[in-house]
């Protein structure tokens, strides 16, 4: 496995990688998002309760979920970045950090939408809303961080150790967030704890979350190869490409 | 000439350095603790002097002023020595570089936040905390505030290089100190209303455990990115 991945430290190798994964994502994720959403907006039964205003769960539960499995990416290639000192690792934090932040941004927007007509509120001090918010500052800190370097080697590197440190973090805030909340309002909405709903509304929210998946996965390839391109400048296989592009113009 | 210093007195020499340095600028010291009292003294101000609500929010407020007393000194922490050099030295010598942050975590500490914590009772008394409250307030402080030198530490480790930290240095540090925050809050609540708070506390050591083995590499991993 190792002799599989070492050349993926390489970033020419990467770029080719992501170039030739970005329109399998891609189609995957547009198939996949379009079937979840019909089958979802039109096709599935409303609730019993909430009637047909449940339906934001599509968007709202992948993306909620995506917000948190995109930290822990990201983490995941800061680390190892640090410990292997491989760059391309580097330039995923970076080019993961904004895409994470927005599907938290959406993942709030969408709670909010969904929290009016359900309590009546568009915002209520809940520990699973707090949390989502205080992950969508963590967030804008690594992006705040990388951002402030004129040198993004460094840049990425520093906003690395504070994704790092960032998810020593998120369990913490997860449960001292509920713990504080028990202590003082006794128990709380989690509409997240409901029995597990109906197979016919399940199966567009299975296919939706695959499809957001492969969605996040086609932008991050996209994103990784502009990282690269923009930080190996001056590379011969770079200026080859742009010469190349040229030439086609 | 190679000499080998043990690492307790490297330790201390570093302490002793930062003492020295402090004592040059004594006004960094005594503005974040005038900064606390001043914070303090707004919310009787804003919300008026009713003693059950101040009670109420006592907890928070002192919270979060200490808080934000602690960050005011950061920004200061490594940029004399980033400047004049003092880490590229330390970095290549034969001392292990995370002696120096602890030593600056130290004296980070013992500057900003204990003169806080002797001064916290006065401010738990014009709030009109209970009596009950006073010692989960001053134990909290006294667990609580290393955590948040020891995160600061960090951010500061990250953004030294930078011209201008203070702005994006708060956007770092307040999101990672917010559990002090709920742990500490919380545990004076329940002292102030006569509950047994010992499990906040618990947690509170257990995350104070958990910065001390985390940040001083953290910190040193951050100043070379810095450096380079």
């Amino acid at each position: 496995m190792w002799k599989w991945l070492h050349p993926y430290a390489k970033s020419e190798k990467t770029y080719q990688l992501c170039g030739a994964l970005t329109p399998w994502f891609s189609l995957l994720a547009f198939g996949l998002i379009t079937i979840g959403m019909i089958w979802g907006l039109l096709y599935a039964p409303a609730d019993y309760q909430q009637g047909d205003s449940f339906r934001i769960i599509y968007m709202h539960v992948p993306s909620a979920m995506l917000s948190m499995s995109v930290y822990a990416a990201m983490a995941i290639m800061a680390l190892v970045g640090l410990v292997w000192q491989i760059k391309t690792a580097d330039m995923a934090v970076s080019a993961i950090a904004p895409v994470g932040a927005v599907f938290t941004a959406i993942a709030l927007f969408t709670g909010a939408a969904w929290g009016k007509p359900m309590w009546g509120a568009w915002w209520v001090w809940d520990a699973r809303l707090t949390s989502e918010l205080i992950l969508l500052f963590l967030y804008l800190g690594v992006i705040a961080l990388y951002n402030a370097f004129d040198d993004k080697a460094s840049g990425g590197k520093a906003a690395g150790i504070l994704a790092l440190v960032g998810v020593v973090n998120l369990p913490i805030i997860h449960y001292s967030v509920e713990w504080w909340n028990t202590l003082h309002q006794g128990a709380t909405i989690t509409r997240f704890d409901k029995p597990l709903i109906d197979s016919s509304m399940l199966w567009p929210l299975l296919i939706n979350l695959v499809g957001f998946g492969c969605f996040v996965g086609a932008i991050v390839c996209q994103r990784l190869r502009n990282e690269i391109l923009l930080r190996e400048q001056h590379r011969p296989w770079v200026k080859s490409i742009a010469m190349k592009v040229a030439g086609e113009k | 000439m190679m000499t080998n210093i043990s690492y307790a007195s490297a330790f201390f020499a570093l302490i002793q350095k930062e003492f020295t340095q402090v004592y040059q600028h004594k006004a960094d010291i005594v503005n974040p603790l005038i900064f606390f009292v001043v914070v303090i003294t707004l919310f009787p101000l804003g919300l008026g002097p009713e003693p059950n609500l101040l009670a109420r929010i006592a907890a928070g407020i002192i919270w979060v002023a200490a808080l934000l007393s602690t960050m005011m000194g950061l920004e200061r922490v490594f940029k004399a020595d980033y400047d004049d050099g003092t880490i590229e030295q330390l970095l290549i010598s034969s001392t292990p570089f995370f002696i120096y942050v602890c030593a600056k975590m130290v004296v980070h500490w013992l500057l900003t936040s204990l003169p806080l914590i002797i001064l916290s009772p006065v401010a738990a008394y014009m709030l009109h905390i209970p009596t009950q409250g006073f010692e989960a307030l001053m134990l909290t402080l006294l667990l609580g505030t290393p955590i948040l030198s020891m995160i600061g530490i960090i951010a500061t480790a990250l953004t030294v290089s930078l011209p201008k930290s203070g702005v994006l240095l708060s956007l770092l540090v307040l999101p990672l100190y917010i559990p002090v925050l709920i742990f500490s809050t919380s545990a004076v609540d329940a002292a102030s209303m006569g509950m047994a708070y010992n499990g906040h506390l618990a947690m509170l050591a257990g995350v104070m455990m958990l910065s001390i083995a985390v940040s001083p590499f953290a910190t040193a991993a951050a100043l070379k990115i810095n450096i380079n």
